[in-house]
């Protein structure tokens, strides 16, 4: 099946002054798939991310999205690709000021210019299927556990019903079972809502029970890009320590 | 793939509501509006939710649906949702199964208690705010008192930075305003003391004017909003990213490590940047005296001296280092208590500034009725 591409890199180089992140990296991420991204530290996986949906401008190369070069539109039809997708940061980003509720709501507000009344419906809707509970909406972010704060921000990055999310090391400092259960609700909430997702992750176990492919970002560029299978059967060094290290071997069960 | 109409529609059929279209969140007040007054006219105990038609859902969408068979469940109706393509009833269920009850409006406060409550809170904040002040402010002098008898303690790089940031950087700044107060000051001096034939005086009144009062107060209120509003921002921002946390963890005291060095370097530096101020306050005013009065610069030196005994300038410089300790507390004590998030930060450098400000000119009060009762 020659499935439909969201996401094309071509080439790409980041530098920030002498230091070189990436060098022509290439990767495709097509519709509906789970596509984790892993690497050692300082191998630019969140700056891949920053990349792709335009906070960081690149080096060189391209970056199409939906089939459209971000950095070539015009203010009105940037903001119109931009709704299109939703980012979860890695501490969650929620604005400080305001409650979890407007967090989720403030989209909803500037995005769809819905009432307040139906924000509010909606905005409890999306916390609940995050699951979080309700009393949880009146807190200000500062009052939230790190796994409620992820929560809440995935439910601001699903405000808008988005066709693609980005999830930087959504499950990182959270406890297993908490973990464990935000990869499923993203299995679940990718299944019934169609979502292709673009996941950077150090948890092993994560790669194994959401991802589709894994890409795996070394040497400035993507090393490796296939299945989990297909990796743990590469003979590159460095694919080897990761996926048949202990923790490796721990996550598939060996 | 055609593309049917996207106009998602509501039809009712007897027992049957039918949806059609995409039912999507842009459309979502006027579908919700429409199936509820659907839902609501429909007198049967057995209600179909055809779904056939429709060909795209997102969670709202299928919050509606969800909403209205709860609606219907509710007053015992049995409720069928038929129809749904297998990713709309995977939607459906995931929706049915974590969607919140929805809750009644939360009671609203009448506005004469609300008036109330704040200004009782209020009242109280304040209070513990003065208190944590005295608190804090006795937790510096003990650990000042610790730290001084032993010098391996001493921070002496640490103070040397603070010195250069808020010291050696402000003199511009200081410079330049207090050169353009003696100017503004002579100038009105001038004008004003012209009319009696008493243009000399204007020496008088620039020499006193700025060194007892205008260049001290001045470089106080400029070092508040420059390094006051500066220590704030930086303790805030530690605090809040658990640094001053990981200071004690490592058995460090946060007074010790954070709070002296910058009460020691402004404590040396604003008694610095005062004298600064007076010296081109008095040549800013000698300048306007010049050229608006003929006063030579010879002639106004000599008359300087006449006017002034060295009292003039020491109680002015004197009061310096306890403008410098008010602005220093103030600031790191707002800093240490920034609480939450980003916000928290703006709001206590704002505090700091003003109360820092408000507590200088107030001590500068006490001073003048202190030096009058001493007579100098």
């Amino acid at each position: 099946m020659a499935a439909e591409v969201l996401i094309r890199v071509r080439g790409l180089e980041n530098r920030f002054g002498p230091q070189i992140v990436h060098q022509g990296l290439d990767l495709d991420v097509c519709r509906g798939e789970v596509l984790g991204v892993v690497g050692g530290s300082g191998s630019g996986k969140s700056v891949l991310l920053r990349t792709i949906v335009g906070l960081h401008e690149p080096w060189a190369g391209t970056v199409e999205v939906f089939g459209q070069e971000l950095g070539r539109l015009g203010a009105a039809d940037r903001r119109a690709l931009e709704r299109r997708w939703g980012v979860l940061f890695q501490s969650g980003a929620l604005f400080s000021s305001l409650s979890v509720e407007d967090n989720v709501a403030l989209p909803l507000k500037e995005g769809l210019g819905l009432a307040p009344a139906a924000r509010r419906e909606i905005a409890r809707l999306k916390l609940g299927l995050v699951g979080l509970p309700p009393e949880a909406g009146g807190k200000l972010p500062s009052e939230l556990s790190g796994g409620m704060k992820k929560r809440a921000g995935l439910a601001r990055a699903l405000a808008l019903d988005p066709e693609l999310l980005f999830l930087d090391e959504p499950t990182a400092g959270l406890d297993p079972i908490g973990a464990a259960a935000f990869d499923r609700l993203i299995a679940e909430l990718r299944a019934s809502l169609g979502l292709t997702v673009f996941l950077v992750t150090h948890d092993l176990d994560s790669l194994a029970a959401i991802c589709d492919r894994i890409a795996v970002l070394g040497e400035r560029k993507v090393l490796a890009c296939g299945t989990l299978a297909e990796l743990r059967a590469s003979d590159h060094p460095w694919l080897r320590e990761y996926f048949h290290g202990p923790r490796g071997r721990a996550a598939s069960g060996e | 793939m055609s593309t049917p109409t996207p106009t998602p529609t509501l039809t009712r059929n007897g027992a049957t509501l039918s949806l059609a279209g995409a039912w999507r969140i842009g459309d979502f007040e006027r579908l919700s509006r429409e199936i509820s007054a659907q839902a609501a006219g429909i007198p049967d105990s057995v209600v179909t939710i055809d779904l056939g038609a429709v060909f795209a859902l997102d969670t709202a969408g299928a919050w509606l649906v969800e909403r209205t068979r709860r609606e219907l469940a509710g007053r015992g109706v049995t409720v069928a949702v038929v129809g749904a393509k297998p990713a709309a009833a995977a939607l459906l269920a995931t929706v049915a199964e974590r969607a919140p009850a929805p809750r009644g409006e939360e009671v609203r406060e009448a506005a004469g208690a609300r008036l109330v409550r704040s200004l009782g809170q209020g009242t109280i904040d304040a209070a513990a705010t003065g208190l944590a002040f005295v608190r804090f402010l006795g937790s510096v002098v003990l650990t000042l008192a610790r730290t001084v008898p032993q010098p391996r303690r001493w921070r002496v790089g640490a103070v040397l930075h603070h010195l250069e940031e808020v010291g050696l950087k402000a003199v511009p700044i200081v410079a330049l305003i207090s050169f353009l107060i003696g100017v503004v000051l002579a100038y009105q001096g001038a004008t004003q003391l012209s009319r009696f034939g008493a243009q000399v005086f204007v020496v008088d009144l620039v020499a006193i004017g700025v060194l007892r009062e205008i260049g001290i107060l001045l470089t106080a209120i400029v070092v508040a909003g420059r390094s006051g509003s500066a220590f704030t921002a930086q303790l805030g921002s530690m605090q809040l990213n658990e640094e001053v946390d990981a200071l004690r963890t490592l058995g460090l005291d946060p007074l010790e490590v954070l709070v002296l060095p910058r009460l020691i370097a402004l404590v040396v530096a604003l008694p610095l940047l005062a004298v600064v101020a007076d010296l081109l306050g008095l040549v800013g005013g000698g300048l306007m005296a010049w050229v608006e009065l003929g006063i030579a610069p010879a002639e106004f030196v000599a008359r300087l001296r006449q006017a002034i005994s060295p009292w003039t300038f020491g109680v002015g410089v004197v009061k310096a280092p306890f403008f410098a300790a008010l602005i220093a507390l103030v600031g790191c004590a707002e800093g240490l208590a920034v609480r939450g998030g980003a916000e928290a930060v703006g709001r206590h450098t704002t505090r700091s500034v003003v109360e820092s400000i408000f507590l200088v000119i107030v001590a500068d009060a006490i001073f003048s009725i202190f030096f009058s009762l001493v007579g100098v």
